[in-house]
């Protein structure tokens, strides 16, 4: 084994599975595949910053331009046609629609390339139950009002399985043996998430719901987001090593980072915001094999006709009446003028694209800090084989303990296809902004799918033989990253603010990347623009 | 010869094994192909023939008769010792199994008989011809009668036909290196070394097989069945067993039983027949999902309304080996081979979600029970209102619900889950000694009453008018638990655990 593939395997897994996977000199067959989408070349365009000449022929006009289609885009669209408003188009750089909803077609199931599934909203986010009773995905309400989701789309039980020292368990929480003490600080726990689960600030509202915009700003709540999540579990005395892992677990999943780099509240946002009242269960989550990309073809089925795909914005130039967009569309330069722009990109981007946005800044952009993830669609001949028969069987979410991937979601589970050829989503959260993003882009198809291989197969050593294509996606700038001091600066209620005609709209400004987020904040730009 | 006593010894042991081959090729084929009678008629007629057509080639052996006696004895015991497991292993590919059967028979047979007249002709200088032919055959007789009582009464229970075929190898094989010592001056030096050499050899090949068993069957496998395995193969979905004992022919899906031919018949009557009489009218379009055994399909095939019945069932080696494997296709009354009806292999919770098909009639749903995640789909009220939808508003459906008794938590919460899709429920038992007391659903879309009888005209083993109601009855034992149960979704599987505490209770 040469020296740079120990390298590699130390820098995402670690050096004791590398040497041991570099032990293992056997020639394995590798699966075909190749890196999809999301191409980095494009969108660092935007940081030449050249001024863009527009034939006079090529323009059009457009009451509303919203610049991104994901889910925010998306949404605002949705939104406007809901309202009426057909003037209106929207521009995405990539050729595909969706944004970290996308998703991919593939036999027997389609399958996610980002995000995968959707809690059951709480009936009091009114707009988010309409776009699910449109889909048909509810029926009727529970004797409580709650929203009644169809079986099919609540995730299938079993929902999730740790694999840990060779073994498959129940649950994402390890309890095989755990010591009296951890039994007591996961009870301990639990009674903080339910303590913050029944707060109520004086005007009755809630320390954390989504959208998080309806979260209290009592000091008390926010507070919790001065520090990071690792502190606030060892100032309450937590240190239970599996508690750890499992709160640890949760950051990575929601936000890419790491315990220590995750504000408390964000944190303590993912535990609570989900749970109706005391004593109740986490809401139910909805999902599809394709997962959230089952939202991105509804809206598309509303709006499709709207969105221009491969027409990257490269200058919003604002003007006396409204904005200039400047699109660069298979080499060409297109404009569209538009009264209003809903400028539903990641908001680091903003400096970059909206000429004089830096001479009068409203906000720090640069505020607006972006993890990087690579995420791989393992297309499978047949299932892993059972290696124990007390192994508990392959779930919709399959976790490894011991790595710092996010293991994997299995694309057929939902639709109960529970044999042959199926498809594995593989989550890597590059937890170091900057650098993860440079080491992330460093590396080509085959080493990234080594790093997934070699991280599977410590839990099915027969992936290489099952496995027939594995293809990546690089995520640059995935979710934003809810570090301490970031949610509750003030920065985001700048940033919530339109900028001479451009409204903003994305999940970046809730600091935290959630589908409701993107939702919400669509559905707030498409009303200040109506 | 001073040793010509141990070699009428020799005679016994050549004697019991010839017979023991031919009663382990008797009774594998009759195991495998079914039809006893039959089976033992041909084999013996083959078997004894091929001795005569073996005896009748001795003559060409003219030198080194004690040689070739050797050479004969390390035959036999090659092909004979490795005859059951090899016809277990052919027997996967179901074609070809007959041909390799007589094919066997003829050589092992033939072999045999030559066996005796060139012992006879070894001896012939020591004895009498008077002396010697009324010795040789005597104990040749006398050889068969140990082997006959030996077989039933020892070998067959005590070591399984695998290893009683693998045994009499190495007796043949120990036979004839032994004759290389008797026989030592009549046979030449260099000779006698290669013998020994090669007769060792077979014992210590056959021997390892003795220990391992074969690669049909683990030794572990064949302590967890009570009787032979016939038939045992791993499919994609499961591990398939087929046994056969006393009382007939048994099938294990993963090591769990599905039927005893003993009496399946009360199982797939009670399955199927409430159904039918449940509903008003000739059903004509039925629905069976699971029964890959064709068992519940034979009971179905009884009513000549039936215009068409779909068969769902996951596993394409299951539904073949119900066609092709002749006890099987006995047992099920061929009805694979009935045009009426149509297989699909596939998951049924797969199959109902996407096929745009006319409603049933009748629904008979016979699964194996929830006791994993996969199969705990099969029960949920989403694969229910799966199934509604391939439905009429008259249309009956029957489940197999496994035991009230054992698994009362379970039995009622399918109930519950039924009535929570929108049935109305009509739940019976029965009992099944293979299994137990085993309970079923009776469901329709609106309400009825439960049947009072079977249909008239139809052919029943267990049912009859006077005891068919009392299938609806529950005593206090089997009755619904007070404690709320769950209704089971594919968001909770809470049947799948219902069923592991219950059974669990009981396997340990």
């Amino acid at each position: 084994m040469n020296l740079s593939r120990r390298e590699l395997l130390t820098a995402f897994l670690g050096a004791p599975l590398a040497s041991v996977a570099c032990r293992s000199s056997a020639a394995r067959q590798f699966p075909e595949g190749e890196i999809v989408g999301q191409s980095a070349t494009i969108g660092h365009v935007l940081r030449e910053n050249r001024t863009f000449e527009v034939p006079p022929d090529n323009w059009d006009s457009r009451k509303v331009v919203i610049v991104g289609a994901g889910i925010a885009g998306l949404s605002a669209a949705w939104k406007l046609k809901r309202e009426g408003v057909n003037d209106f188009a929207v521009v995405e750089l990539e050729k595909e629609a969706g944004g970290t909803s996308s998703s991919g077609r593939g036999e027997p199931v389609g399958y996610p390339w980002a995000a995968h599934y959707l809690p059951v909203p709480f009936q009091e986010n009114g707009e988010l139950v309409t776009l699910l009773e449109e889909m048909n995905l509810t029926e009727g309400r529970g004797s409580e009002g709650q929203v009644l989701v169809k079986e099919q789309y609540l995730c299938r039980d079993p929902e999730e399985r740790v694999f840990y020292k060779g073994r498959w368990y129940d649950g994402l929480y390890l309890h095989v043996g755990e010591s009296q003490e951890d039994i007591r600080q996961l009870a301990e726990f639990q009674n903080h998430i339910e303590k913050w689960v029944n707060w109520r600030d004086e005007s009755g509202k809630r320390a954390f719901v989504v959208p998080s915009a309806n979260c209290s700003t009592d000091v008390e709540a926010t507070s919790l987001d001065k520090i990071s999540f690792a502190e606030w579990l060892s100032q309450n005395g937590l240190n239970s090593e599996r508690l750890i892992w499992y709160c640890d677990y949760a950051c990575r999943d929601d936000y890419g980072l790491k315990l220590e780099q995750t504000s408390a509240w964000a944190g303590l946002f993912y535990f609570c915001s989900r749970v109706q009242k005391s004593g109740d269960e986490s809401q139910p989550f909805i999902t599809f094999p394709e997962g959230n990309g089952r939202f991105v073809n509804h809206f598309l089925s509303r709006v499709g006709e709207h969105v221009r795909r491969s027409w990257m914005a490269v200058s919003l130039v604002p003007t006396e009446k409204g904005v200039e967009i400047i699109c660069l569309n298979n080499g060409a330069l297109r404009g569209i003028r538009a009264e209003r722009v809903i400028f539903a990109s990641p908001i680091f981007t903003a400096p970059y694209l909206i000429r004089g946005f830096r001479d009068d800044a409203p906000f720090a952009a640069t505020e607006f800090h972006h993890n990087a993830w690579f995420v791989a669609n393992m297309f499978l001949k047949d299932r892993p084989k059972q290696r124990f028969p007390k192994d508990f069987p392959m779930a919709w979410d399959n976790v490894l303990y011991e790595s710092p991937s996010l293991g994997y979601v299995t694309a057929t589970h939902q639709k109960g296809i529970d044999y042959g050829p199926t498809i594995l989503t593989y989550y890597y959260p590059m937890c170091h902004e900057e650098g993860g993003r440079t080491k992330l882009f460093n590396y080509e198809w085959r080493d990234l799918a080594d790093v997934c291989l070699t991280d599977m197969a410590r839990a099915h050593p027969d992936i290489y033989d099952l496995t027939t294509r594995i293809d990546i996606m690089r995520w640059g700038h995935a979710m934003i990253s809810p570090r301490p001091n970031f949610i509750h600066s003030g920065i985001r209620e700048k940033a919530m603010k339109p900028y001479r005609n451009i409204h903003f709209a994305h999940t970046d400004l809730s600091g935290i990347a959630l589908f409701e987020e993107a939702f919400y904040h669509g559905l707030r730009a498409a009303g200040e623009v109506i | 010869m001073k040793s010509t006593p141990l070699l009428f010894l020799n005679v016994i042991i050549i004697a019991t094994c010839g017979l023991i081959y031919e009663l382990l090729a008797a009774t594998v084929s009759s195991y495998v192909l079914g039809d006893s009678v039959t089976q033992f008629s041909l084999i013996i007629g083959v078997y004894l023939s091929a001795m005569g057509v073996g005896s009748y080639l001795s003559r060409y052996i003219d030198k080194n008769v004690a040689e070739k006696f050797i050479d004969i004895e390390l035959a036999v015991a090659i092909i004979g010792g490795f005859s059951a497991p090899l016809l277990f292993l052919t027997f996967a590919y179901v074609t070809y199994f007959s041909i390799i059967l007589y094919t066997m028979v003829f050589i092992i047979g033939m072999l045999v008989g030559l066996e005796i007249p060139l012992l006879m002709r070894i001896l012939k200088d020591e004895l009498d011809f008077k002396e010697l032919v009324s010795r040789v055959l005597a104990l040749d007789y006398i050889g068969a009668l140990v082997a006959s009582l030996l077989f039933p009464i020892f070998l067959v229970p005590k070591l399984g036909l695998n290893r009683t075929s693998l045994l009499f190898g190495m007796l043949n094989a120990a036979v004839g290196v032994w004759a290389t010592w008797l026989l030592e001056p009549l046979i030449g030096k260099r000779r006698i070394t290669f013998l020994r050499v090669a007769g060792f050899a077979v014992i210590v090949l056959l021997a390892i097989a003795f220990i391992k068993a074969d690669s049909l069957t683990t030794l572990a496998e064949d302590g967890l069945f009570p009787d032979n395995i016939v038939y045992a193969k791993s499919s994609p979905y499961q591990r398939i067993v087929v046994t056969k004992g006393k009382t007939g022919h048994a099938l294990y899906l993963n090591g769990n039983l599905q039927f005893h031919s003993f009496d399946e018949y009360r199982y797939h009557e009670a399955l199927v027949h409430p159904a039918f009489a449940a509903y008003d009218g000739d059903p004509k379009r039925i629905l069976v999902l699971g029964g890959g055994d064709g068992l519940a399909l034979r009971e179905v095939l009884k009513y000549p309304s039936v215009e068409s019945v779909d068969l769902v069932d996951l596993d394409p080696m299951m539904t073949g080996l119900s066609k092709d494997f002749p006890a099987l296709g006995e047992l099920n009354k061929h009805a694979f081979e009935d045009p009426r009806v149509k297989v699909a292999n596939g998951d049924a919770f797969v199959w109902l979600d996407n096929n745009e098909i006319p409603p049933f009639d009748l629904a008979i749903v016979d699964f194996p029970d929830p006791n994993n995640y996969a199969l705990g789909k099969l029960y949920t009220t989403r694969f229910y209102n799966l199934l509604k939808q391939k439905l009429k508003p008259e249309s009956a459906v029957v489940i197999q619900t496994t035991s009230p008794l054992i698994a009362p938590k379970s039995f009622w919460s399918v109930m519950k889950t039924l009535e929570a899709t929108g049935f109305s429920v009509k739940p019976y038992q029965t009992t099944v000694p293979s299994f137990g007391i085993w309970g079923f659903a009776l469901a329709r879309l609106q309400p009825f009453d439960e049947p009072q009888k079977p249909r008239p005209g139809v052919d029943l083993k267990f049912l009859n008018d006077q005891t068919f109601a009392s299938m609806f009855e529950f005593p206090n034992d089997t009755a619904k638990p007070k404690e709320e149960l769950e209704v089971n979704r594919l968001d909770n599987q809470s049947l799948v655990r219902y069923y592991e505490t219950e059974w669990r209770r009981v396997e340990q």
